[in-house]
């Protein structure tokens, strides 16, 4: 497997008020996060509100100006280039590469142009197909996603909100992109189109041979889908693991709390949970000094009120955790300890006959 | 920080969603909007009228005739019942004069004996229809042009009303279409540098249209209408008046424009065709202006009646538009007085005509206000 | 068994609009609630959840219409039939806030933004109990306190805006528990709240339960947060209730196939040696006007047979306190095929 995005301490601080009235006040959303994205791969970023995992999103594809940092991408035959020193016009031919799906479907579909116009667009905007070829790819993209060919005349408003999320693919696999962003893509759908959309992201993936960052807040999503967490407090990486290796054994413990928070679809499961979670997220602006956790961590001790854990391998595994007692804390993870899990509903044929008719 | 969780989106498609375009669905929303219609075919009635003013004005508006001065409206009658029975003749009556033993004034008193026939496409000399289409009947008009024709009465001079009030129609309705395309303008590109850009220009034009719009609007006007040179023709005044309303009317405009450009910048749709690579200029073109047009379309509607009001009030202080022009306002100025008042009410007609236009206006521009954005207000 | 505190037998309701047909949204609807006890009521967007809880409260837009059935509430001055009071009537008032209370996705919503969250609740306190303010306020610090918002006596005098969305909802909860109610419904409570914080208001809503002892309608589309807190469920699709039973029974065994689907569409916390394939509902829920005569999920049913289109199916019991409508349960294809 070869590199295909490498992120070196990005930060992201935006400055609040200033000028005239008072002085300006920093909030930083992103603090010297860094990590490497493998081609193929399903990364997904996780964490609670204002973690700055969108953010992170949103300056890696250079929607927003980083204020620190780089973001290299690999291209295929081609050294690196650095995305965050590429002005606007240099950025462009990229922009095929690296593409993104928005959370919300209602929102992020132009409502004044025709699906076939939308999927159209980004391959009218880099010139790489007219005419007939152009009308061939949107409607074989549309297929793909399972829209169908009568409905490429009909304006965004027509559709359901999981049919819009399929246009939102659409147009981002149009351009044949390596790695594609997908902000919550799923959170904003029904349960049962939520799966619709869960799976035709897998099969998209292995068809166009993508390399997904998956943003999301659902601990239960993103073990169905990635490959490998990023979890995310107060703009800091907190822990980047295998997805197995995080739920099996947690070692930070804030994605401990985030997989104790977890509601599980199985009342046997239930347990008196919270009384473990403590506290809530504190404010951007007035961050805790030391490790950014320890004002709702139970373990913390007193170094973790001066000094900042670095995120570093634990025990050398592919594991990575910025906690001072990583190595030691016996965390307990999400998964049932028994192998064979729980069981799938029976099917209903040869079960008749039971019930009686009120 | 974006909101991490919402509520699930209706997964059934909105029922009656066809292929239908934005512009469609807003027509039907406003349908939906009675008054909204109604006001729209008046809307669209008085401008005919304004487009066909030599069509359908009896006479020309300075054709004056020192014999029948305020003469009272004739009204027009379409049953004439005589001798040999019942029969349809469209008519008006004429006059008999008489002394008012009080006032010693001779008034005017409709002498239901005379008959005056009316012609309907009645052939007159030849003229150009709003300047350009040649033609050579009216919509109607008197066998005899001696006869008096006066169907909503005569002003001082005794011009025929119904003429004046029709040509003044085409001279205020068009002074508020035309200061509001001339606000339009500067609107659009002022607001939507400022909203589209932001930052340093976007803050200096906010605080000049604060400025502007802090000014008593009527001392401004007056200000500026006096500072006209007197020798200016007819169509030099009109048009420099269109340019002191716009002066004021863009702000509004400019601030809806900007508005929009500001919530539509965060949009997502604009975010992804950003990411597409698309230029500013396809950003703008393709993606904003289009979403907001019909935004646009009813702040430019809500914004005529506005331009029409302060045409006429200024006309009607004598600074505007100036006689021979006739517009709402010239001809509301000349029923100043209270003696006009008391004798030739009819004057009044010019003001009612205003009240219904500005009402219609703003029905029609609540409507399609409503219809553009139907979550908003 | 305890008597139930709110039942609800055959209750329909009608949407009308002027230029459409009317609109069934709720059709038949028969729910049961007991002191003490949790009933979540399940459902994807549109399925007509929001609308039964909001008809219990007579909240709904002047356009819905409840056209059959009743809803008998075991109230303080006996049993009354909700249905047949009028909405804005002194009865409905007096049940409204004080027995019945209700808590909203976004308590923005319904706080008032220009009141401290004290005031707030101290009028409610005062309208509906014959306390001086000052005993108001040391009521409402209380509440607070109990609803877990630290510093209670400080944070009576905030206002909404002030407090993050946990202590928000806290304070909505502290608001709807102010006249100690017989039931509590709350509307996806929890929706828009991180999983942490979501997992703390759970467990306060089951605290509180506990210590009031009143019923409780959960209203989510959530199976995670049903499972961690109800005692009994019911799964609405399109207006029906196609399944309710207790909670543990209907997750061990659901016998609607749409209750199987919903279930087969979470994915679950597995290891990837064992991780299966989501099977998720195929197609989407068709528009209400575009309901079959008969069940309402014929159309996206893996084993619809021949009466589903046209007969609906009855109410059946199952082992346990489990029913469901689907004609399945009562005879196999085969048999329809014969």
């Amino acid at each position: 497997m070869s590199t295909l995005l490498t992120v070196e301490n990005l930060s992201k601080v935006y400055t609040l008020g200033g000028g005239l009235f008072g002085p300006a006040r920093e909030l930083v959303a992103l603090n010297d996060v860094g990590f490497t994205l493998e081609a193929g791969e399903t990364l997904a970023i996780v964490g609670e509100s204002g973690c700055g995992k969108t953010t992170l999103g949103r300056c890696i594809i250079k929607a927003q100006p980083v204020t620190h940092g780089h973001v290299y991408y690999h291209p295929k035959d081609q050294a690196k280039v650095e995305l965050t020193a590429l002005g606007k016009r240099d950025i462009k031919p990229w922009r095929r590469d690296i593409r993104m799906i928005f959370q919300d479907p209602m929102s992020s579909l132009n409502p004044n142009m025709r699906v076939f116009d939308i999927v159209a667009e980004p391959l009218r905007i880099h010139r790489v197909a007219r005419g007939k070829e152009l009308e061939e790819r949107v409607l074989d993209t549309l297929a793909k996603v399972g829209i169908a060919p009568d409905a490429v005349g009909r304006y965004p408003h027509a559709f359901s909100g999981g049919q819009r999320q399929r246009i939102g693919i659409a147009r981002a696999l149009v351009l044949d992109p390596r790695l594609v962003i997908a902000d919550e893509a799923v959170s904003a759908l029904d349960v049962s189109i939520q799966a619709q959309v869960l799976n035709l992201l897998d099969d998209l993936k292995s068809e166009f041979g993508l390399t997904y960052i998956f943003i999301s807040h659902d601990l239960g999503v993103v073990n169905y889908i990635a490959d490998r967490v990023l979890v995310m407090y107060l703009g800091h990486v907190v822990e980047n693991a295998p997805t197995e290796m995080l739920f099996e054994r947690p070692r930070h413990p804030y994605t401990e709390m985030l997989l104790e928070a977890l509601p599980i679809a199985d009342p046997t499961r239930r347990k008196g949970r919270s009384k473990e979670l403590k506290g809530e997220i504190p404010y951007l602006g007035n961050r805790p000094r030391g490790c950014p956790f320890h004002t709702r961590c139970k373990y913390a001790q007193d170094i973790c009120r001066s000094e900042k854990p670095a995120l570093r391998s634990i025990n050398g595994s592919a594991q990575m955790a910025a906690c001072h007692f990583a190595e030691t804390l016996d965390l307990k993870g999400a998964y049932e300890s028994s192998i064979g899990g729980g069981d799938r509903p029976l099917p209903l044929e040869g079960r008749a006959g039971e019930g009686v008719v009120l | 920080m974006a909101v991490e969780t919402m509520p699930p989106l209706a997964e059934t498609a909105p029922p009656r969603a066809r292929r239908e375009s934005q512009l469609a669905l807003m027509w039907r929303r406003f349908r939906q909007h009675q008054l909204a219609v109604v006001s729209l075919w008046i809307v669209v009635a008085f401008y005919l009228v304004a487009a066909l003013a030599e069509f359908l004005a009896p006479v020309d508006p300075a054709f004056y005739s020192a014999r029948y001065t305020y003469a009272p409206p004739q009204g027009i009658n379409f049953i004439v019942n005589d001798e040999n029975g019942w029969r349809f003749q469209p008519h008006v009556n004429g006059y008999k004069s008489e002394i008012d033993p009080a006032a010693m004034r001779r008034t005017f008193v409709i002498d239901p004996e005379e008959i005056i026939p009316v012609r309907f496409f009645a052939p007159t000399e030849p003229y150009r229809l709003a300047g350009f289409i040649p033609m050579s009947v009216k919509l109607m008009g008197v066998e005899n042009p001696r006869d008096p024709f006066y169907v909503l009465g005569a002003d001082r001079l005794g011009r025929d009303l119904l003429s004046r009030l029709i040509h003044g129609t085409r001279i205020s309705l068009s002074i508020g279409l035309a200061g509001v395309t001339l606000s339009l303008f500067f609107g659009i590109i002022i607001g939507g540098f400022a909203g589209y850009y932001g930052g340093l220009f976007d803050s200096a034009v906010m605080r000049v249209i604060e400025f502007i719009r802090s000014m008593p609007t009527i001392p401004l006007w007056l200000g500026l209408a006096a500072a006209l040179p007197k020798d200016w023709s007819a169509l030099q005044t009109y048009f420099a008046i269109t340019i002191i309303l716009s002066l004021i009317g863009w702000t509004e405009l400019a601030r809806v424009v900007r508005g929009r450009f500001l919530s539509l910048r965060t949009e997502d749709f604009v975010t992804a065709a950003q990411l597409d690579g698309a230029s500013d200029w396809r950003i703008i073109t393709r993606h904003m202006v289009p979403s907001f047009t019909s935004h646009i379309i009813a702040a430019a509607t809500l914004a005529i009646p506005g331009m029409i009001l302060a045409e006429t009030a200024l006309s009607f202080l004598g600074l505007g538009l100036q006689p021979p022009i006739v517009s709402w306002g010239t001809l509301l100025q000349e029923a100043q007085n209270i003696r006009t008042l008391a004798t030739a009410p009819w004057l009044l007609t010019p003001g009612i005509c205003v009240v219904v236009v500005i009402l219609a206006l703003n029905f029609f521009g609540d409507g399609l206000r409503d219809a553009a954005d139907p979550h908003g207000r | 068994m305890t008597a139930p505190l709110l039942t609800i037998n055959d209750m329909s309701i009608i949407f009308t609009s002027p230029d459409e047909p009317d609109i069934e949204a709720v059709r038949q609807v028969d729910l049961t609630l007991t002191p003490g006890k949790t009933l979540a009521l399940v459902g994807e967007s549109g399925c007509g959840k929001s609308v039964t809880a909001r008809a219990v409260l007579r909240l709904l837009d002047r356009n819905a219409d409840i056209r059959t059935g009743e809803i008998l509430f075991e109230g303080e001055g006996g049993k009354v039939d909700i249905a047949r009071l009028k909405p804005d009537s002194d009865a409905m008032r007096a049940i409204r806030g004080a027995q019945v209370s209700m808590i909203f996705q976004e308590p923005m919503s319904s706080l008032s933004p220009v009141h401290t969250i004290g005031d707030q609740i101290d009028e409610i306190i005062i309208l509906h109990e014959r306390l001086t303010p000052r005993q108001a306020r040391e009521r409402t610090i209380a509440l607070l306190d109990q609803v877990g918002v630290p510093g209670a006596r400080e944070r009576a005098n905030a206002y909404p805006f002030e407090l993050s969305g946990g202590l928000r909802q806290r304070a909505m909860i502290a608001m709807a528990l102010a006249c100690t109610p017989k039931l509590l419904i709350a509307d996806e409570p929890t929706t828009a709240l991180d999983v942490t914080t979501q997992a703390q208001i759970l467990d306060l809503l089951r605290q509180l339960q506990d210590d009031y002892g009143m019923a409780m309608l959960f209203i989510t589309h959530d199976l995670g947060v049903v499972a961690e807190i109800a005692d009994e469920i019911a799964v609405m699709y399109l207006g029906d209730v196609v399944e309710q039973g207790d909670v543990f029974d209907v997750f061990r065994a659901p016998r609607h196939p749409y209750t199987q689907a919903l279930m087969n569409s979470v994915p679950r916390l597995q290891r990837k040696a064992e991780r299966e394939r989501l099977s998720p509902i195929k197609g989407n829920v068709p528009s209400p006007k575009d309901r079959p005569q008969g069940c309402a999920f014929t159309s996206r049913c893996p084993f619809a047979f021949e009466p589903c289109a046209d007969t609906r199916p009855a109410r059946t019991s199952l082992p346990g306190d489990h029913v469901a409508r689907c004609h399945l349960l009562t005879r196999t294809r085969a048999e329809a095929m014969a």
